[in-house]
Formats: C-alpha cells, structure tokens, sequence
C-alpha cells in the first residue's frame, strides 16, 4: 500500500475546476458517460441512415440529399469507428469503471487524478477530431472501421481517402493515447489504493472486470498506436509499411514492398483484446447485479475471477481468427482456431455460473435486473454463432457475411450495450441521488430487448444464405436481391428500436432532476459504494477510511440479522 | 414480470430457432466437392450450439419465473458455488469445442496445403477495382508476364492486367471477365489483386480467399455441377464494391474445350 496524503480534503469551489477540468474522479466518471451517450446518439443515427439507404436507396434525407454508396460506406465506417471507441471503450471502463472502481475498493481517488483528467480530454479531443472527419473535402473514409491498407492508406483508392482518413487514423492514436493513460491509472489505483482487509479475492467482480480491462487495454492500445502512426506514414510521407506495388486506376503509385497483411496482423492484435475490453465490464456488472437482485452470493467467485484472466491471457493470442481468409498461413490459422476455441471455454464457464447464481434464488425484478438478464441472454446468443466462425472451414462461407455482423453486433454491441444499461439502473441513485422511473425502465427494457434480437437474429439467416456485408445495394446480385425482405424486417425492427431509446433518454434526465429521493443503499446491496452517502462526497467517505470484512456477495447468509451482510460490517459471516 | 421476462425469453429462443430448423434461410445449394464436408461440418456445429441455445435460454427464462422472490417463495440456497460442477462443465466445453474444430482440419488441409491435382485447369484471378479478370494461360500451359506499367483498367481485357505483348508465352493466354469452368475437374487457381484487397468468394462453390496487392495465392477447387454461379466480392474494395460481380459457368469438359478454343481464335 502505498501511504498516500490525501490530496483531495478539500473539494474545488469554482465551476470550472468542479465541473470542467475536473481532478475528481466522480466527475470524471460522469463526463467520459456524457461523452459515450453523445456518441451512441450519432453513431446509432449513422445506422439509422443506413437501414434507411438499404432499403430505399434513392430516398433523399433532409440536408444530406441521396445517399451514395461511398457515403454509404463513410457511414458504416464512421458507425464502427465511432461505437467501438467512443461508446465501448468509452462508457463501460473510462465512465463506470473511474466513477465506482475507487469507491468500491475503498480509495477517496485514482492514483494518478491529473492524469485522470488528461485522458478524458484526450478522449474529447479525439472524439472531436473523429466527427471533424464528416465536415472535410470528400468526406469521411470509406474502408470500414477495420481500415485494411491499401485501401486506407493510398488517396485516390476512393472519396474520403484524403484529409478524411488522415483525420480518422489521427483521432485513434489520440484516442489510443488517452486509454493508455487511463489504463496505468486504473492498474495502479486498484494494486495500491486498496482499503485495509480489500485483499484481491474480496475484491467485487465489477473491479476484477475494470482491472483486466484496464492490463488489455495497457497491451493492445500501445500497438494499435504503432500501427497507426505506421498508416499515418505511409499515407503521407511515401512509406511503404503497408503498401506493396499497386496501381490504382490505371496510374502506378510510389510504394514497394510493403505488406497489407502487416496491417492486419496489428491491428487485430489490437482488435481481439479490444472485443473483451468492451464486454469484460458487463460481464463484471451482470454478475454484481445478478448478485445482488438474486439475494444470493456469486456462484464460484473463484472461478469467475479465473475466468475473466483466462479470457484475457487467451483473448491476445486468437487475433488471427480475423484472417481465415486473408492469405495468412493456413498452418497458423489452424493454431488460431484451436486457440479460439478454448476462448469459449472460460465465457461458457461464465455463463453457467451466472444460471447458478439464479438458481434457487429469490429473484427481485428491478430494471438493472432485467438488464442484467438481457445481457446473460445475448451473450449466450451472441456467444454460440462464435464456434461457427472460428472454424476455418465454416469460415470460408461465413467470413465478410452478415452472419458475422449479426454475432459481433449480438455480443460485443448489443451484450455491451445492455451491461451498461444495467450499470445506469443500478449506479444512477448513487452518482446523480435519485431513483429512476421504474415503469418506464421496463418498458424501455422489453423493447430494447425485443428490438434488438429483431434486428441482429435476421442477420446470421442472411449471412448463412451468402448475404456479403458492407454492400450499399443489393438489387445488383440476383440471389441478393432475394433476401431483401430479411433487410426490410431489420430496417422496421431498428426505427422501432431506436425509438424506443427516447424512454430511456427521457427517463434519464427526468428522474436527475425529478426523481424519487434515494436512500444510501435502495437496492440493499453490499459493496462499499452502498455504504457511503448518497451521492458519495468529494473524497468518497467524508473521511473515514473503510474496513474490510467480507467478501463482495454475502446475501442470504443463514442467521444473519438481515438476508445481507455488508462488505464493512465487522459481524456477520465466517470470511469469504 | 417473471412470468414476462420468461414469455419473452422463451418466444424469442423459439421464433430464432424455427427460422434456423426450417431452413427458411439457408446455404446455397453446394456444387463443389467441399460443399458436401462443410454443410455437414455446418449442420453439426448447427444441432450442437443449438441445443446449447436451447437449453440456456430456455433454463434462463424458467429460473427467472420460478426463482422469483414472492411471499411463498423458498428461501435462498446460501451458496458459493460448486467445484465439482465447475471442473465438470470446463472439461466438458473443451473436448467438445476443441473436438469439433479438429474435424474440419482435414478439409480445411485438402483446399489449401495440399498441392492441386497433376491434370487439374489453371486459371488466374485478377481483381481491380471494380471487376474480376480471369486467365486461362492457353496451350502452352504458362501464363505470360504482365506489368504494372500496361495497366490500363479503363481498357479491360488483357490491358487491364497489363499483359505484355512482347512475351512469348503470353501470345496464347485467354484473359475474359466471365469465368468458364469444367465441371469435376479440379482447378488450380491463382489470386492476385492490382490495387486494394478484395475477397474472391463463389457462395455455391463453398469459396473464398483474399486477393491481396503484392501475393499470388494459390488454391484449389472442383465444382461438381453444372450451372451458372453468382462470383462477388467479399472484401471492402471501394466504392463499387458492392457491384464487383460476376459469374461462373461450370460446363461439361466438352463445352469448356470449346469454349476455351473459341477465344484462341479471337485472339489470333
């Protein structure tokens, strides 16, 4: 432990120091979640314009006119782009994780606040750099959010190749530089800032999630980093890291010798780890909420912690599954496949525990239950279509279908997504001190739930029916054209679905402002969070350092006074 | 609202199931000899998660109405689990999942490590944005050079690969933009691209593979029947992308022969 003055007795008065650059890590947790539910709202429109194109491709939008299929693809780029980095990457660990992982171990900040403070504006200036894309000459980029060379790194391969793509490449290694910032701050803070009796195995599952999150993000941000000031380069300065002898539209351009492959070998080094590094926080959520409106400790906290490492250790070594296809070795991809497989172990494993933790349990429905459900749901769905794709045989059909769009979208997106819709149910009383509107989060959560399975379910049909994805049209193939009935289906289920993400919206400013009054601890659980005042104060426990006890799950323990048992409660259980 | 969410739960497992039983939307029929292996390999893969759907979902939904907390319910089973169970279930997932990706191995080996067979048809696949060439490198049997410096996509046809006049053994090489197949013979095919990475892929013929700037990647199949194929590409290339298609007619040896016979003698 490291002895630490406690730098922040005294809370800032001036707006500007409270509110903007904030040093406090509350604050920050809140901007980063700001931040995340401002670029839902414009990626999850980018989808809508996309929906809307796919099925009436001459429709003219308001302001933008017709879409055409480059503006098509800058969407879909922009969409992937903008919901893989500033909205999983964003809310789960940059906003949850900086609000509740000090609180929950006990520490009155991060380690390092200044730092703290320096990776959300980071994060901003990235996000802003990201959207400055749409407003250049030629737009946004066209080559998807994977950005395989050559396409992304030769001008003249297609509109907003130019200044567009130079501005995305540059938003991500922003953005890669405020993740590592904030990974080494959430590594340290949860190695040394961790209360007296908070050893590792009482540790709540939300934090195990958060700190193995935060050692991907610390290994995989670096290379993308790397990666993409290697494309930087070779878009501007005539490198040919990337980019062998090619000739586009008849005229040679000055590279030799480069790989495209390198490209992908990096940037999936990244990509993999970056899939658990958007899901892990949910996972660690569904099983704190799971816990807790169950009235029943975890089951196999052991095993769920091992899981959660084992899906790290192996989440770095199956990036080649992305590249069946690419001209890779087929011996290596081989190994890869063997090694994707055993990634499915440790998330089976998970998922049982979870069916364990519901069963002969006293369930209460509160909205974060439900969408702590939803989240066991999807995953599980989510999760089976992933034995598909990681066999290489099955992928040579399957690879660049809409089936693989269905099961990224299932598990990474939508999983994701309802973690953090589970986290603002639980949390919101703590971080804003009123309860939200139940009734209204029900029927937010029946609809998300409904809508999304209408939308991403219809896509593995069409991908197993050959349905190719990142097609702006698809009247031009014959048996394409066939399955646009299917688009139609999604097309509806997404209007409705997004519409229903205005209850949500609603919900959200009204109870902050309006909301029921809430109690210290109104889902009666039993992290440290529930056991300072609500919302928490400026160094999280006015002062008092808290005491450790027990472990984090401790609900319906036999011959207790109460079916719970506080973390800091000194009496109670024999230690977990 | 137990009741509800399993309602919810259960329909959704089964309206998604239904649609996958029913075959309402399935693989395109096969016409190569891997079709047979890999929609074996893909209905097996299919029963297996499928009943692990099943009985998750459906376990899910059930807990949720039958654990509900409500004024008659059972008391909580204070519990942290279950060693045994959880060795179980990881031996368990392991042999079935690691077991289930062995068994494509071999299939997997025959298309891509193994060399084609001595007799089968060679052809090249050239892809550019926005249009596949193939090339058929005539009676000789060795493809002439091609250079980037005669690339002329707008022209087509043999200026689009730029191949060279002045080599001898491109003086009978057949470049076409429509693909022509013998049927049960195998093919030893060769991919290159001359811009972006594109993804050659024939949905019926169970096929595809990258083309990538930069390699030639060799691969080989064999259609089994007779038909017209729909060929697209797989990889973002561009704007075009989603009109970079073709098509491949997989004739008898006769018609093939005639076929390739009549484009030697428009070029002479």
């Amino acid at each position: 432990m490291v002895a630490m003055e406690n730098p922040h007795g005294h809370a800032p008065q001036g707006f500007i120091r409270k509110y903007i650059f904030s040093l406090d890590h509350k604050v920050i947790g809140i901007q980063y979640f700001f931040l995340a539910l401002t670029a839902v709202w414009v990626g999850m429109f980018l989808s809508l314009l996309m929906r809307i194109h796919l099925l009436w491709p001459s429709a003219v939008i308001p302001l933008m006119g017709e879409i055409k299929p480059e503006t098509y693809l800058s969407l879909l780029t922009m969409h992937g782009t903008i919901m893989v980095f500033f909205v999983l990457t964003t809310a789960p660990q940059g906003g949850f994780g900086n609000y509740f992982l000090p609180i929950q171990i006990g520490a009155p900040d991060m380690a390092f606040p200044v730092l703290n403070m320096l990776s959300f504006w980071t994060t901003f200036v990235a996000f802003i750099v990201m959207l400055a894309a749409f407003f250049v000459t030629g737009g946004a980029p066209l080559h998807g959010w994977t950005g395989y060379p050559p396409l992304s790194a030769v001008q003249s391969a297609g509109p907003g190749e130019g200044l567009g793509a130079d501005l995305w490449v540059t938003s991500i290694a922003i953005f890669c530089i405020a993740s590592l910032m904030g990974a080494l701050n959430f590594i340290t803070t949860t190695l040394d800032l961790r209360a007296k009796g908070m050893t590792l195995m009482r540790m709540p599952l939300t934090v195990w999630s958060w700190f193995i999150t935060a050692i991907l993000g610390l290994l995989a941000f670096g290379v993308l980093l790397s990666a993409g000031i290697l494309l930087l380069m070779d878009r501007n300065i005539g490198t040919s890291f990337y980019v062998p002898l090619v000739v586009v539209n008849g005229q040679i351009m000055g590279h030799k010798g480069g790989s495209p492959l390198l490209w992908q070998h990096l940037f999936w080094f990244f990509g993999h780890p970056e899939v658990y590094i958007a899901i892990l926080p949910g996972m660690g959520v569904a099983s704190q909420v799971l816990s807790t409106f169950s009235r029943k400790p975890i089951f196999g906290y052991k095993a769920m912690v091992y899981a959660m490492l084992a899906i790290g250790f192996f989440g770095f070594m199956v990036w080649g599954h992305h590249m069946f296809m690419s001209g890779m070795s087929p011996y290596s991809a081989f190994t890869f496949s063997i090694l994707t497989m055993c990634i499915g172990v440790p998330s089976a494993i998970k998922t049982f525990n979870w069916l364990g933790t519901m069963y002969k349990a006293r369930i209460r429905f509160q909205t974060p239950m439900l969408y702590a459900i939803g989240f066991v749901s999807l995953f599980v769905s989510g999760g089976l279509s992933g034995p598909f794709l990681a066999q290489p045989v099955l992928d040579i059909q399957l690879h660049d279908t809409y089936f693989v769009v269905g099961h990224f979208h299932l598990i990474m997106g939508v999983a994701a997504i309802f973690g953090m819709f589970a986290a603002t149910y639980y949390w919101f009383p703590k971080m804003f001190g009123r309860m939200m509107n139940e009734t209204w989060g029900r029927i937010h959560f029946f609809l998300t739930l409904a809508g999304t399975y209408a939308i991403f379910m219809p896509m593995h049909y069409l991908g197993m029916a050959g349905g190719t994805r990142r097609y702006s049209d698809y009247r031009e193939v014959k048996y394409l054209a066939t399955l646009i009935p299917l688009h139609q289906f999604m097309t509806y289920a997404a209007i409705i679905t997004i519409g229903a993400q205005f209850i949500f919206m609603i919900n959200l400013f009204w109870s902050m402002f309006r909301g029921p009054k809430a109690s210290d601890n109104p889902w009666e659980a039993t992290t440290l969070e529930w056991t300072t005042a609500t919302p928490p104060p400026h160094d999280n426990f006015a002062g008092v350092t808290p005491v450790v006890y027990h472990g984090p799950y401790e609900y319906g323990v036999p011959g207790a006074a109460k079916d719970y048992v506080m973390q800091t409660d000194p009496v109670g259980v024999s230690a977990h | 609202m137990g009741l509800a969410l399993m309602a919810v739960i259960w329909l959704i497992t089964l309206a998604s199931t239904y649609f996958f039983v029913a075959k309402t939307w399935w693989l395109p029929v096969g016409a190569a000899e891997a079709a047979g292996f890999i929609d074996h390999q893909f209905a097996l893969t299919f029963v297996i998660m499928g009943v692990v759907f099943l009985a998750a979902q459906l376990s899910l939904g059930y807990f949720a109405w039958k654990y509900r907390d409500h004024p008659g319910a059972a008391p909580v089973k204070y519990s942290h689990g279950n060693n045994r169970l959880e060795i179980m279930w990881t031996v368990l997932t392991t042999i079935l999942f690691v077991g289930l990706n062995l068994m494509g191995g071999p299939v997997w080996a025959s298309q891509r490590w193994d060399p084609p067979a001595a007799d089968s048809v060679q052809v090249e696949v050239t892809g550019m944005q926005f249009a596949w060439y193939f090339r058929y490198p005539g009676p000789d049997g060795k493809y002439g050079a091609t250079s980037p410096k005669l690339m002329d996509p707008s022209a087509g046809g043999e200026a689009a690969i730029g191949l060279s006049s002045s080599d001898a053994a491109a003086k009978d090489d057949v470049v076409t933009g429509t693909m022509y197949l013998p049927v049960n013979r195998e093919v030893d095919l060769s991919l290159r691209a001359v811009d972006v990475i594109h993804s050659f892929f024939i949905p019926s013929l169970r096929f595809k593979q990258d083309a990538v700037p930069g390699l030639n990647i060799h691969m080989h199949i064999k259609p089994t029947a007779i038909g017209e194929y729909e060929i697209l590409c797989a990889e973002l290339c561009g704007l075009g992308h989603y009109k970079m298609h073709g098509v491949v007619h997989v004739v008898s040896q006769e018609d093939f022969d005639k076929w390739l016979a009549a484009r030697e003698a428009e070029k002479q």
